[in-house]
């Protein structure tokens, strides 16, 4: 197999796009699609101060690495989450890139922060762990974005992770989440800050083949907490369906985000209230993190959910 | 052939004569859109063969939760 570009051995083969490259030119084509994507949706420009959300793992790190060969002025967030070992190991994985690079690194650690991590928060609330960890990971890139003063909030969310939360949205009629799901979320409240996800038309293959290929030392170990995550069974669906019909990933989203989701964005008639609690934007008077945390302090020993944070 | 599986879970495997790329992901039941094969630090392409004497790597790209 040979590079499109060059005819030189390839190392990547794209069969969505019936085509393969070598490694200097597959760094190229992620390069220039994350260029495209940023360019298209007016995600952010060399002008503003862009914070990265930084999980140690190879799409934020991948991410990182672009934007900043691009010459952004990229600062990564890295949340603490109070996972065991592989927190630890997130954060020696996110602080290497960042001393390698001489990048600029923010760390904010939950448990120190709001008295409990992650893992002790589940079993406290008796939720999912995803859900609760999702809900803290949302809450303080936004928080910790606007307290910096940081023009764009960015993520590393890839085409897998999109087309997965797609599926799993259209599978369960989530109407809400279904027009919230864009590669960019314009602010719409004075504490809510722009989000972007300039990696969203890459598969996940494709960006660990851009780290192995560039040597970036990325965190391969999967959460614990992952196992039996409905997004993993639905990335091993889409990717089955991948195989025998190279395109589908990219078609199922790009479809919805051209076809359908302007249909719902004109419905869109939410409206934003300031939490009582914390004054963060809610669509009720306390917002879900509030809530969450204050069901942790009655269900915890308030010895034990002592943090520093006043929230 | 020896072949390192890196991760979710690292293991090793053994196995006789040579074999394309995607033969070996077949083989050992692995997607290929979510996996990537290593020789000596080099990614490899579906149609690549790997001889009864080399070594590879496979990483698995998935994660998330």
């Amino acid at each position: 197999m040979r590079c499109k570009k060059c005819h030189k051995k390839a190392s990547v083969e794209l069969r969505r796009h019936n085509t393969s490259f070598c490694p200097i030119h597959y760094i190229e084509f992620v390069s220039n699609q994350v260029s495209r994507n940023i360019k298209k949706h007016n995600m952010f420009t060399s002008a503003n101060r862009v914070l990265l959300a930084v999980s140690g793992g190879k799409d934020s790190l991948a991410l990182w690495d672009i934007l900043t060969k691009q010459g952004y002025n990229v600062t990564g967030l890295h949340l603490k989450l109070g996972i065991g070992n592989y927190s630890l190991k997130a954060a020696e994985k996110t602080r290497a890139f960042a001393e390698t690079h001489e990048l600029q690194l923010i760390e904010y650690d939950l448990e120190s922060e709001m008295g409990l991590g992650v893992s002790r928060l589940s079993k406290s609330i008796k939720r999912a762990p995803c859900s609760g960890c999702g809900l803290n990971k949302r809450y303080f890139f936004n928080k910790l974005a606007l307290q910096f003063q940081f023009d764009v909030l960015i993520t590393g969310h890839n085409l897998d992770d999109e087309a997965a939360t797609l599926f799993g949205n259209v599978l369960h009629w989530q109407e809400q989440a279904l027009s919230r799901q864009s590669p960019i979320l314009e602010s719409t409240h004075p504490n809510l800050v722009k989000k972007c996800k300039p990696l969203y038309t890459l598969t996940e293959r494709e960006i660990a083949s851009y780290c192995l290929l560039l040597k970036i030392a990325y965190q391969e170990e999967e959460c614990p907490n992952a196992a039996g995550a409905h997004s993993l069974l639905y990335k091993d669906l889409l990717n089955r369906l991948e195989v025998q019909s190279p395109g589908s990933k990219q078609q199922f989203l790009q479809g919805f985000l051209s076809k359908i989701r302007p249909s719902f964005r004109s419905q869109e008639t939410v409206t934003l209230n300031e939490c009582d609690s914390c004054g963060m934007p809610t669509t009720g008077q306390v917002c879900s993190f509030c809530r969450m945390w204050e069901r942790a302090r009655k269900l915890t020993d308030p010895k034990l959910v002592n943090g520093t944070s006043n929230l | 052939m020896k072949v390192t599986i890196r991760n979710p879970v690292r293991r090793e495997i053994a196995l006789d004569g040579s074999l394309k790329v995607h033969q070996l992901l077949a083989h050992l039941n692995l997607n290929p859109e979510s996996h990537i094969v290593i020789r000596d630090e080099e990614l490899l392409t579906s149609q690549d063969i790997i001889g009864n004497d080399d070594a590879v790597q496979i990483v698995s790209a998935i994660s998330g939760g």
